[in-house]
């Protein structure tokens, strides 16, 4: 880099700064839940059949939807900036409002699930998970507080969306400077990722 | 401050203590995103805490006084060991050096006007203070204090009554502050560097702040949902950790000391970069082995990462396993030693003056050095297994993390305070302070190897008449530190309001790093002009030292 071209980034905005600051961000995330799965697989390892036996109990169907539901508001997000990179406010909007509600619907699979586990008495300090084998009941605590955390993210990343809304309204965000859509999209979709772990780890395996 | 500004006209070219933005007094302090006034909302919280902190460990050594009961209860000593712990880490050492110094000098070194992220920096601060004041509650709030130790070792953190989500949350929050900080100093570093200024004409404070950054980043996150296990642990009870429900508790240590270890390393390698930074400037002489200096910071960080289980030889672990943590425990020695022996060749044929930094900066490095070495000894399997949770582990860890990182952050202060406010604090009273202190610190710490030696466990209440004397030589040297420690920081504070003031840019006269061309105290926006860079760091071009057989570069 020539320092004609350096001396500029001073009086510039700096996208890439930017970028690089929500990458570290997301490392750190990675790493938060990387304890979580780490924790997994130790326990995958050493009870292996409990864990079998409790994810049958898992309602496949309600998080097979979840998935389907994340992928896509995973691509509208995308869509949303294309559009505002090609300078459809309006659209661009709309795709973000659309990603904010597959969240929504997201959440509400998760508490109708949630829900149904707590009824059956599948959660932790309960007489009935009390009664089960320990690989069951670490299962169990596993399960809820990692889909737990992940749906704190998809509030928090519902939030971020929301004010990025409200940044294209206020023209805060346009055409020539959407770094901050990318980078609350580069949030999304993590949190789509970290579901796509979560769901053959407690769903599909048994 | 402000009261001073009447007579400079308030632009962004009078100096950051007067140039006040929109606010007012204490909000032109609390509201400010000028990273240099963050650094001072740090230094004024980090040295109150740290005022905390002292005070519980000299209520410790005072209780160890005698045997049996001196002064308090058993419960009210496992809280004072635990706070202190906590206080002293948590709050002092491993914000220390990079939330006060890197935020007010790691802009002005590589030739930016502020950090990347400026409002993110002052959240961070923020969020340092959250942290802090729920700590100070789990003190004060019914329930009593947290009194696990500073580690919250499962099950024992499960089990206790005290106020340990406090604690544990306090821990999460100063976690994420520390992991913005090393982002925010991470894309500084990679993004804002002045014109011409490579990766090898920075500093190496703030190479130090790059190593210290990645493992603020990569090994904090682990912690933080470590001790957020425990919390939904002992609210939701979910077993990850508890035995009594299938869990491990093994795993938690694991977990923990994943970040702990490295934790070590963000509180030493900034203290590195301080000392490096020092050397130069009182021995007149350009660093030696810059690039291995800068390189050994983040080979610190890689093998720091992969050695944490030799804190758990004694759990009963695999024996290669134990054989593999020990052998890159040795192996992380090895860049350490790099620095040390870089450090020494600078001083060589060096004019050196005794300055109160650089009597410090030599103090980190001998005080480290025999840390380091104490590290080796028990990096040794079979020596361990003797010393494990004996007072050598007290003495070594208070060596090390206390010894460069606690002399490392008063080094920097009498470096760096007068560059900051402008005043010049006393030289004679901080040499006296300085030799109190240090005398003080030996004597305080160094019967801790015997006595663990010879078998005294540590955070015990009560002990056998036969460690009776060294208890009570450690306690006088506590006393004996203290004193060494109220006055050097009476001259400091001292010298804030009532200093010899000092105009010139370059403070130390020596100073080659950037910080030294701006004006004391620096202003608001650092430069008018951005530099360019054409030189090294360390270039000495008056330098008056005797022609070596070094070739020219």
């Amino acid at each position: 880099m020539s320092t004609q071209e350096q001396a500029v980034v001073h009086v510039q905005r700096d996208d890439l700064r930017t970028r690089m600051g929500m990458w570290l961000f997301l490392f750190t995330e990675l790493l938060l839940f990387g304890g979580l799965f780490f924790a997994y697989s130790v326990y995958r390892y050493l009870y292996a059949s409990d864990f079998a036996l409790a994810g049958k109990e898992m309602h496949v169907i309600i998080g097979a939807m979840n998935t389907a539901i994340l992928l896509t508001s995973s691509m509208t997000m995308a869509l949303s900036i294309t559009a505002m990179e090609r300078g459809n406010k309006r659209l661009s909007i709309l795709y973000q409002l659309t990603t904010i509600t597959f969240g929504l619907l997201f959440l509400v699979n998760k508490y109708i699930e949630w829900s149904a586990e707590i009824s059956a008495g599948n959660y932790p300090g309960s007489t009935e998970l009390a009664a089960k084998s320990h690989g069951q009941i670490i299962f169990y605590g596993l399960y809820y507080v990692m889909t737990g955390l992940h749906a704190l993210h998809v509030i928090v990343g519902m939030t971020i969306i929301a004010v990025m809304c409200a940044f294209t309204i206020k023209d805060v965000i346009t055409k020539d400077n959407y770094v901050k859509l990318e980078a609350a999209g580069l949030y999304w979709h993590l949190v789509d990722i970290i579901w796509i772990f979560l769901f053959p780890l407690f769903y599909l395996i048994n | 401050m402000s009261s001073e500004a009447v007579s400079v006209p308030l632009d962004s070219h009078s100096s950051y203590l007067d140039y006040t933005g929109k606010y007012k007094g204490l909000r032109a302090w609390i509201f400010s995103t000028d990273h240099k006034r963050i650094g001072i909302l740090y230094l004024v919280a980090l040295l109150s805490w740290f005022a905390i902190g002292v005070t519980l460990g000299f209520l410790i050594r005072l209780e160890l006084f005698t045997p049996g009961k001196t002064i308090v209860d058993p419960q009210a000593y496992n809280s004072f060991f635990t706070l202190h712990g906590v206080i002293m880490l948590f709050l002092f050492v491993i914000p220390g050096l990079p939330a006060v110094f890197g935020n007010f000098f790691l802009p002005i070194m590589l030739g930016a006007k502020d950090v990347a992220f400026p409002r993110l920096n002052l959240l961070s601060w923020y969020l340092y203070m959250i942290g802090s004041l729920l700590v100070l509650l789990s003190i004060v709030l019914p329930g009593g204090a947290p009194d696990t130790g500073w580690t919250f070792y499962i099950p024992y953190s499960v089990r206790t009554s005290t106020n340990m989500i406090f604690a544990l949350t306090a821990v999460f929050i100063l976690g994420f502050s520390s992991i913005l900080t090393g982002l925010n100093f991470l894309t500084t570093i990679h993004r804002m560097r002045a014109p011409g200024m490579g990766w090898f004409k920075m500093p190496l404070f703030a190479w130090s702040l790059y190593a210290t950054g990645w493992i603020q980043i990569l090994a904090t996150p682990i912690i933080g949902i470590t001790l957020l296990l425990v919390i939904f642990e002992r609210v939701f009870h979910v077993g990850i950790f508890d035995p009594g429900l299938g869990g491990d508790p093994i795993m938690f240590q694991h977990m923990f000391w994943i970040y702990s270890h490295p934790a070590v390393y963000i509180m030493a390698v900034p203290a590195m970069g301080v000392i490096s930074e020092i050397l130069p400037v009182f021995a007149k002489r350009t660093i030696f082995g810059y690039k291995f200096i800068a390189f050994s910071s983040l080979a610190i960080a890689v093998f720091g990462s992969l050695v944490w289980a030799h804190h758990m030889f004694a759990v009963g672990m695999s024996d290669t396993g134990e054989f593999i943590f020990s052998l890159l425990t040795f192996l992380v020695a090895i860049p350490s030693a790099i620095k040390v022996f870089n450090w020494t060749a600078t001083l060589y044929k060096g004019s050196i003056t005794l300055d109160p930094p650089m009597l410090y900066a030599l103090a980190a490095i001998f005080l480290f050095s025999i840390g380091g070495l104490s590290g080796i000894i028990q990096g040794t399997l079979s020596v361990d297994i003797q010393i494990t949770d004996t007072a050598f582990i007290v003495g070594h860890i208070h060596y090390v993390v206390f010894g460069i990182t606690g002399v490392g952050i008063f080094a920097a202060l009498h470096y760096w305070l007068p560059k900051m406010i402008g005043r010049m604090y006393n030289h004679k009273v901080a040499k006296v302070a300085f030799w109190i202190f240090f005398v003080g610190f030996n004597i305080l710490y160094f019967p801790m190897f015997v006595m663990g030696w010879l078998g005294m466990p540590r955070r015990y209440y009560d002990y056998l008449p036969q460690y009776t004397t060294y208890h009570q030589i450690s306690t006088v040297g506590s006393w004996i530190m203290i004193t060494g420690l109220i006055i050097m920081f009476y001259n400091l504070i001292k010298s804030v309001k009532y200093g010899e003031k000092v105009d010139a840019k370059a403070v130390w006269v020596y100073g080659e790093t950037l910080e030294w061309t701006v004006p004391t105290p620096p202003p608001h926006e650092n430069f008018d002009e951005i530099p360019a860079i054409t030189d090294g760091p360390y270039e000495y071009k008056f330098n008056d030292e005797p022609i070596l057989e070094e070739e020219e570069s």
